[in-house]
């Protein structure tokens, strides 16, 4: 049986084993003239017994998938006679692959050595001895566990407690599973960072003021070497954020106080749905519009002022990415102001204070926690957000503060890096994990931050 | 003396009035004539209401209710759970203006100025009568700032050092200076509950107010810090005019020179404070002080 198709059964056989179990308790609970004399509720004894017939089943199923092939093709490898073993390792990947897919039909028999031929033809009967044995074994286990669980019943069985515990590792698994993912990318991002660290300096990287990645594929070609100095790129993140969140900001909190101070029943009911729109959407359709609306008119306003605005600019990407972002501090801020209690707003209004000044008084500052955690939010989206940028903000590495001048961010520069054909190992494309590094590295701060200031807050507040 | 004759006999529970004490079957006359009994209306009154209504939506909460309060006196509310109390000392400072669903129909005056007439400036209103709420709720700011906050909205203080005094006598009135002369600039919420009613209290007499409504200030205190409190109250009744709700009959009997007896949304009676505890006009009010039923 296919390893698919004896999850489902193994599915089917621990639901089959809840209701026995479950069965089983409330047989003995009738036996003893009610559910009070079981420990725990007929429903644990259920989950118990599942949990002994799926679980152990299920494990020895993950592993044997998981380790099934690359042992067949260690047995078949041995098998082969000596001449055609493989010498390395990537020999040995290619000549495993060729095996399996003459074993699947993928590539014909003929033409091809004989040992070849065995091999594959080894192959598929371990394959199949396998998933045999498999089958056998994960099913017999499964069903052991069950009987063995449901003989174990008895009314002193303290199966909730068994269950709460079972439930508990399992919560525990996880958590482990998410915090090892991101481990697991943090590490990746920084062992390949430091590949790309082994070819430019640290201090050059950090502090270089100069980014232009081209790098010639011959030594002899001119400005062979390119300079991977990434301020101008942090620079160019930070103005555009900047801007962004001059835009969203105070746009999001306002509307986000008349949503929830001012603004009638129905009125709300339209608006905020409305506002949450925005959110959705996407980012390319605001890259456009940024690109092909936004840019010309400031361009055609800043030339009627005597302005140079370069088509492309900060300013352009920085204001439709603001407008992007409202919706996040808008949404988020009239939650934790609606979630503001009326008490608060009693107390200020007897004390004679007019609604916007209980408003700016009261109100804001007991939400302050949440508007800021809603803010550092939009930030580290604005940091993280690409479409726009590189519709609307251009690509040159300007070292500028001038928000009419064309910016690049790091993200448009990872994409950029990343595009097209490239090695894995030149530094070139090296430079997008180090970009990437430095960029998780700021919003993690970014993050940090936030969270030290709303817990000063409420450290004040509560 | 309001006559008003629209409720009949069955609104008011008669298993209430029926088993009290030995004094034979209970005049039913006052609930078929709706009127409130003693002396509702006086003359020096600070605020008069006259046939006030109050609904939620559908609901009423309050028929027709005529009292006067009295200038620099402390009157006091009394009346089982849910009888309608704070909706009432809310309709005196507007402050049920914050419900949507709330409805007050009637003629309320401060100073013979009528409290609903569109010219009325709500925000001076609440500014001349000040209020405590029952559930304490202090602002999520500092002690200092808590006190400070009326003030400040109202300009009552110029420089920072009137500030200050104003503050600490406020919070000295409330009996609340020594246990925070300390940590002023400390939450306010980070105090104890009777702690943080005693804030609400320094912050509303902070504005000095022409009217206080206290709407059970000393039920999460002390008793020694309720002591203070009723001192404070009558302290502030010389100049102020006070309208406190209580459960406690003796802090009624304690600070009031009125009590208004209320009963399932009516008030059933108004007199001087010593005969209604003593001589009680109508039998609901008896009922209750004696602990029939409420
Ligand atoms: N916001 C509201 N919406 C709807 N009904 C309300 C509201 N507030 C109070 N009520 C109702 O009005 C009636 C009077 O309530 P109120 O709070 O005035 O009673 P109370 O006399 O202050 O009681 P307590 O002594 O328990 O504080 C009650 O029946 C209550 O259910
Ligand atoms: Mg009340």
């Amino acid at each position: 049986m296919h390893a698919t198709d004896l999850f489902f059964l193994l599915v089917g056989l621990t639901v089959l084993a809840f209701y026995m179990g479950r069965g089983k308790a409330s047989q003995i609970a009738q036996g003893l003239g009610g559910i009070r004399n079981l420990h725990s509720l007929p429903s644990y004894y259920g989950h118990y017994t599942a949990l002994y017939c799926g679980f152990p089943a299920l494990l020895l199923l993950c592993a044997w998938s998981i380790f099934e092939g690359p042992v067949i093709i260690g047995m078949v490898m041995d098998s082969l006679p000596s001449d055609l073993r493989p010498s390395g390792s990537v020999e040995y990947k290619l000549l495993a692959n060729k095996i399996s897919n003459i074993s699947l039909g993928i590539l014909p028999t003929i033409n091809q050595p004989d040992a070849l031929i065995t091999a594959a033809e080894t192959l598929q009967r371990y394959s199949q001895l396998s998933r045999w044995s498999m089958t056998a074994l994960v099913s017999s286990i499964a069903l052991l566990g069950l009987m063995w669980a449901r003989s174990m019943i008895v009314a002193e069985l303290r199966a909730r407690q068994r269950v709460e515990t079972a439930v508990r590792y399992a919560l525990f698994a996880c958590a482990c599973v998410a915090i090892f993912t991101t481990l697991g990318i943090v590490l990746s991002v920084l062992f390949e960072s430091l590949q790309f660290f082994k070819s430019v300096p640290v201090a050059d990287f950090i502090f270089g003021l100069e980014w232009s990645p081209q790098m010639a594929i011959r030594a002899d070609q001119v400005g062979s070497s390119g300079s991977f100095g990434a301020v101008p790129l942090f620079v160019g993140t930070l103005l555009v954020s900047v801007v962004a969140m001059f835009v969203a900001v105070p746009i999001g909190l306002m509307s986000a106080i008349y949503l929830a101070e001012y603004a009638h029943k129905s009125v709300r009911a339209y608006a905020k749905p409305a506002l949450e729109i925005l959110a959705g959407i996407p980012t390319v359709v605001y890259g456009f519009f940024a690109a092909l609306t936004v840019a010309p008119f400031l361009r055609n306003v800043g030339e009627s002022y005597g302005l140079s605005v370069s088509s492309e600019s900060a300013l352009a990407a920085g204001l439709v990415m603001g407008v992007m972002i409202i919706p996040f501090i808008s949404s988020l801020a009239d939650d934790v102001i609606t979630a503001v209690p009326q008490a608060m707003r009693d107390g200020s209004l007897a004390m004679g204070a007019t609604h916007s000044e209980t408003v700016r008084r009261v109100v804001i500052p007991a939400a302050l926690p949440g508007i800021v955690a809603g803010i550092m939010l939009a930030i580290s989206r604005a940091i993280g957000e690409t479409m726009i940028v590189v519709m609307a903000s251009g690509l040159a590495a300007n070292m500028t503060f001038n928000p009419l001048d064309s910016v690049t961010t790091v993200t448009v520069q990872i994409v950029t890096l990343l595009t097209g054909d490239q090695e894995f190992d030149s530094a070139k494309t090296l430079a997008a994990f180090a970009l990437g590094l430095m960029l998780f590295l700021i919003t993690l701060i970014l993050n940090i931050i936030a969270l030290q200031v709303v817990k000063r807050f409420r450290e004040q507040y509560e | 003396m309001n006559t008003s004759t629209t409720l009949g006999v069955g609104t008011l529970p008669m298993s209430a009035t029926q088993d009290v004490s030995g004094a034979g079957p209970v005049n039913i006359e006052l609930t078929a004539t709706q009127a409130t009994v003693g002396s509702a209306q006086i003359p020096n009154a600070k605020m008069t209401v006259r046939n006030v209504n109050i609904f939620y939506g559908e609901k009423q909460a309050i028929y027709d209710v005529n009292v006067d309060i009295g200038k620099n006196q402390v009157i006091a509310m009394i009346g089982p759970s849910g009888c309608g109390k704070s909706t009432f000392l809310r309709s005196l400072n507007r402050m049920n203006d914050t419900i949507d669903s709330c409805r007050v129909e009637g003629d309320i005056r401060i100073d013979d100025e009528n409290l609903y007439s569109p010219k009325l400036d709500v925000v001076e209103l609440r500014a001349r009568v000040g209020m405590v709420f029952q559930k304490p709720n202090p602002f999520p700011k500092s002690i200092y700032d808590n006190v400070a906050y009326g003030p400040k909205i109202h300009g009552l203080a110029d420089t920072r050092v009137d500030l200050d005094e104003m503050v600490e006598r406020s919070l000295r009135k409330a009996g609340l200076w020594d246990e925070v002369k300390d940590r002023l600039f400390q939450a306010g919420t980070g105090l104890s509950g009777g702690q943080q009613q005693r804030l609400c209290i320094a912050r509303a007499i902070a504005v000095s107010p022409e009217v206080i409504l206290m709407d059970e200030p000393c039920s999460a205190l002390d008793p020694i810090a309720t002591a203070r409190i009723e001192e404070l109250i009558e302290e502030l009744s010389q100049n102020f005019t006070i309208a406190i709700v209580t459960h406690s009959m003796q802090q009624a009997a304690r600070v009031s020179q009125r009590t208004a007896y209320f009963h399932l949304g009516r008030l059933i009676e108004v007199n001087p404070t010593e005969q209604v505890f003593t001589n009680p006009e109508h039998s609901l009010t008896e009922s209750y002080i004696t602990g029939r039923f409420g």
